[in-house]
């Protein structure tokens, strides 16, 4: 690297010496399901600087003003899937999600994701997600035996790298409006891995699962309306993916 | 088809208002380790998985670099050579015969994550491709080799997606979001047997006690000690304390890696296969300081050896940014291609959290708390030990909570993924095989009574002070004066913190008095663990006046094999709650399995 990418980089972290505080206020959308009949919208006021996250706001809250605020979480970074919510109206990881990025002389909305039962404060009920991922059978379905490793080239392992990134937060799922009137549907994500073996080029069982897609339920309930693809973290293409599953019941899988 | 019938999760049988079930084998954890066991022991027997997360979002899905294993795929390799650079890696306070056994089961454990599914990146030729990685070199340390089999820079996020799905597959009993708080015991002709484990159900509040013949731990790191580091928020070393509760052992409970390239001020990682493909580290001045400290493989020396090189640049003045508190990571001449396609996912990182581009800027990175090379000490079957020799027997322990020891003082990088798989089976299996021969042992009269009075005196407690208070002061103790450098004074001071804190602990207050999703009352739980392991860690610092590995003391900085060329076992013993290190830590010493490889001066 050149003695001016140094200087360069420097400057910029010069620029950004002494960041500023502000305050931002956050209204979160409480349920308390041992005393409250309906969830109810509360403000609060932290002291944020513009490159936090929204996840380092919900703790400042949990941890200085009112620890009874409950939310899943865990990495921190958008790698566990933990903390899919609604934020001003879409669905983001509040991990990923940086102060900056909103317009902060107005509240920032926060409540659960749409379409799972709530069971608390920011916290759904994930059971019926999972449910759809396991039906649509998420594993390997191969019956050679290989001495070593099966062997696949670069070109077929591409053909499925995007749906391999999943983190099953339930953001796509539970963005699709779909899935919200008929919470049957299998929604995005149980496609999505789905489409990640279905064009995996070692498995055998691409049919068992184009024929569950196929029900009543399944992929043609899409109406390609992409929230799912704006929602998911992990800039899955998943409106794609969903599109190549249909393709494939029509004219076979095309690795 | 019927669909989405909700699951009813097993409720056991209830009497007095707890829980029963009954399982041959219990697992606690269901990241790479536990879900690896997993996979061995419920197609053989009655399996229960309790785990505080769901299964995918432990926290094996964020690692990145790689797993190793001598494929040859790429180039010459072969297991002699893995077990060398293990061995050197961990500063010779590795136990031999194990690292044997890591490397040589190390290549049917890749075969079987592929067999299983696992999108490996490929070779040209359609083979496991393979990338270089610190401290893994080819013949004895003449030059960096190929060896960490990867996906990207994801491979812990396939393997933990890989191993879910076939545990979906064998269609494995998870009890999700259950906190393991206890694990049970029953004194049998004088002995004390293993019987169950004690959790507690989120959702409800309600507890659960699991007999099981045998029981696994497999509950991950403990990293949340300290402020800055690449753990989540939910590895507060549970399981590790659990088991120091229960008076059993702890081994090496001083060697924790800082891994050089965390996101500066973040502690987000950057993975060390970013070194593997080319990156380098610079001073403020551009200068590529790794050629001063390990001339032959620079920024791919082993991870102890860099961190304290980048934390010696920053005290001598060298450091980067406003307060020179920070070096670079150089990917700029790796090209655009490499970093979207290889490592796409720090560089997203960089973008995301720093608002560094990689690929035309240089990213401030500092060292970040990493890994636990110590914790519960197992036998290389990954049976828990009493004390230096004694097996407990029905009880495993595998993973990052356990010490076998294969990472000796130092972990080399990507040769965690691999002790989780090539463990995590052996402990699987073994615990099967017991189960089958074994009885279960009665539970005690009242198993969850401890458990019980610990969350009532929390959940009632008018106490004043405040968990994310303590534990912020805690972590601060932790990376101020326990972190890459330590001294005799440090340490004290730490002790004395701790002490202190330990006190506040007595009075903490929890505000959420509901039994549905308390998770205020879980952090406080959470809290007590983090200072119980903390304290003896500082407590094994101190104890070992000599440098190796992840341990650097700078007033004794040479290793010193005459006296130290040993593995620490802290025993609890004396009240628990004493805030006083010293009433009730006692320590001892256990041999290491030495072999082939003869102590040498460590140099790269
Ligand atoms: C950012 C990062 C990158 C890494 N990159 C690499 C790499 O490239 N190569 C490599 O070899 N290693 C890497 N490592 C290290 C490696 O990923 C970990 O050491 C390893 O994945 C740990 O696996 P585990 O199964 O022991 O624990 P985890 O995956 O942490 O799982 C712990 C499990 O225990 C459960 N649990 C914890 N407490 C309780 C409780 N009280 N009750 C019930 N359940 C409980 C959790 O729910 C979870 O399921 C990396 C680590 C990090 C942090
Ligand atoms: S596809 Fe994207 S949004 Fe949907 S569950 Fe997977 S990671 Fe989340
Ligand atoms: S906390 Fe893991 S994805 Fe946000």
């Amino acid at each position: 690297m050149s003695d001016a990418a140094v200087a360069e980089a420097g400057e910029v972290i010069v620029e950004e010496e002494a960041p500023k505080s502000f305050t931002v206020t956050l209204n979160i959308r409480r349920f308390d399901p041992e005393v409250d009949d309906e969830p109810r919208w509360v403000d609060y006021d932290v002291e944020m600087f513009p490159t936090e996250r929204i996840l380092d706001a919900l703790h400042r809250i949990k941890w200085e003003q009112d620890s009874t605020l409950t939310f899943r979480r865990s990495c921190a970074h958008g790698i566990c899937g933990s903390d899919a919510m609604r934020i001003n109206g879409k669905n983001r990881l509040a991990c990923k999600a940086l102060v900056k990025d909103f317009d902060i002389s107005k509240p920032i909305y926060v409540e659960a994701i749409k379409g799972l039962p709530l069971e608390k404060d920011l916290i759904v009920d994930m059971e019926p997600f999972f449910d759809s991922f396991r039906e649509i059978q998420p594993f390997l379905q191969a019956t050679s035996k290989p001495e070593k490793e099966r062997h696949q080239t670069v070109e077929q392992r591409a053909r499925f790298d995007d749906t391999t990134k999943c983190i099953l937060c339930a953001a796509c799922t539970t963005s699709c409006p779909v899935f919200w009137t008929d919470g049957q549907y299998f929604g995005p994500a149980a496609i999505v891995n789905a489409h990640r073996f279905i064009f995996d080029s070692r498995d055998e069982a691409s049919q068992v699962r184009l024929d569950i897609l196929n029900d009543r339920e399944g992929v043609w309930r899409c109406r390609t309306t992409f929230n799912c693809t704006d929602a998911c973290p992990r800039g899955i293409q998943v409106t794609k993916a969903i599109a190549e599953v249909k393709q494939a019941m029509i004219s076979g899988v095309k690795l | 088809m019927a669909k989405k019938i909700k699951t009813n999760p097993n409720a056991g049988e209830i009497r007095d208002g707890i829980h029963y079930h009954q399982h041959d084998v219990v697992i606690v954890g269901a990241g790479g380790a536990g879900m690896r066991a997993a996979i061995e022991s419920a197609p053989q027997a009655s399996t229960a998985v309790i785990t505080k997360l769901y299964p995918t979002r432990s926290h094996t899905g964020a690692a990145q670099g790689g797993m190793a294993a001598a494929l040859a795929n790429v180039e010459e390799d072969n297991n002699e050579w893995h077990t060398y650079d293990t061995v050197k890696g961990g500063d010779y306070l590795v136990d031999q015969d194990a690292a044997e056994i890591l490397t040589r089961e190390a290549i049917d454990a890749v075969l079987d994550l592929e067999n299983m599914g696992l999108p490996f990146n490929r070779t040209p030729e359609g083979k496991i491709d393979q990338r270089r990685f610190g401290g893994h070199t080819r013949d004895h340390g003449k030059a960096p080799v190929r060896r960490a089999c990867y996906a990207a820079d994801r491979t812990g996020h396939m393997i933990l997606q890989t191993l879910y799905q076939n545990c979906v597959k064998h269609g494995v009993n998870f009890f999700n979001e259950f906190y393991a708080l206890d694990l049970v015991m029953t004194e049998v002709d004088g002995v004390q047997r293993v019987s169950g484990v004690v959790a507690y159900d989120l959702s409800t509040g309600d507890i659960h006690v699991f007999q099981g013949k045998s029981v696994i731990f497999a509950t991950g790191g403990f990293g949340k000690i300290f402020k800055t580091t690449s753990n989540a928020h939910t590895l507060t070393g549970d399981g590790v304390g659990i088991i120091w509760r229960k008076g059993l052992p702890l081994e090496d409970m001083e060697f924790y890696q800082f891994h050089p390239t965390g996101l500066a001020g973040l502690g987000i990682l950057l993975t060390e296969g970013a070194r593997g493909e080319g990156a380098i580290l610079r001073n403020a001045s551009g200068e590529r300081f790794m050629e001063r400290y390990a001339p032959t493989i620079k920024d791919l020396a082993p991870r102890d050896i860099v961190a304290r090189s980048m934390v010696q640049e920053v005290l001598d003045g060298r450091g980067a940014g406003p307060n020179k508190d920070y070096v670079f990571l150089d990917c700029t001449h790796l090209g655009e291609d490499v970093l979207e396609n290889k490592l796409p996912d720090i560089t997203e990182f960089a973008r995301t959290y720093l608002g560094v581009d990689p690929v035309t800027e240089p990213v401030p990175v500092y060292p970040t708390a990493h890994y636990a090379m110590g914790g519960i000490p197992t036998n290389n079957d990954a049976e828990v030990l009493a004390d230096n020799d004694t097996v407990v027997p029905g009880l495993y322990a595998a993973g990052e909570c356990a010490c076998v020891s294969v990472h000796g003082a130092n972990r080399l990088g990507t040769n965690s993924l691999l002790d989780i798989n090539v463990f995590g089976k052996r402990a699987g299996n073994n615990a099967v095989t017991y189960a089958k021969t074994a009885e279960f042992i009665d539970l005690p009269a009242n198993p969850a009574q401890g458990v019980i009075g610990m969350l009532d005196e929390l959940r009632a407690s008018d106490g004043t002070e405040n968990v994310a208070a303590i534990r912020k002061d805690l972590q601060d103790t932790m990376d101020m004066n326990a972190q890459v450098f330590r001294t005799e004074e440090t340490l004290t001071k730490a002790t004395e913190v701790i002490a202190g804190l330990r006190e506040r602990y007595k009075n903490v207050a929890v505000h959420d008095r509901g039994k549905r999703f308390n998770t205020d009352l879980l952090e406080a739980v959470e809290l007590g663990f983090l200072l119980d392991l903390a304290e003896v860690l500082v407590a094994c610092a101190l104890n070992r006046k000599e440098s190796r590995g992840g341990h650097m003391r700078d007033d004794y900085p040479d290793r010193d094999d005459a006296t130290y060329l040993k593995h620490t076992m802290a025993y609890l013993a004396g009240d628990p709650h004493s805030s006083v290190a010293t009433d009730h830590i006692r320590l001892d010493w256990k041999p290491v399995r030495l072999g082939t490889y003869e102590p040498k001066a460590r140099k790269y």
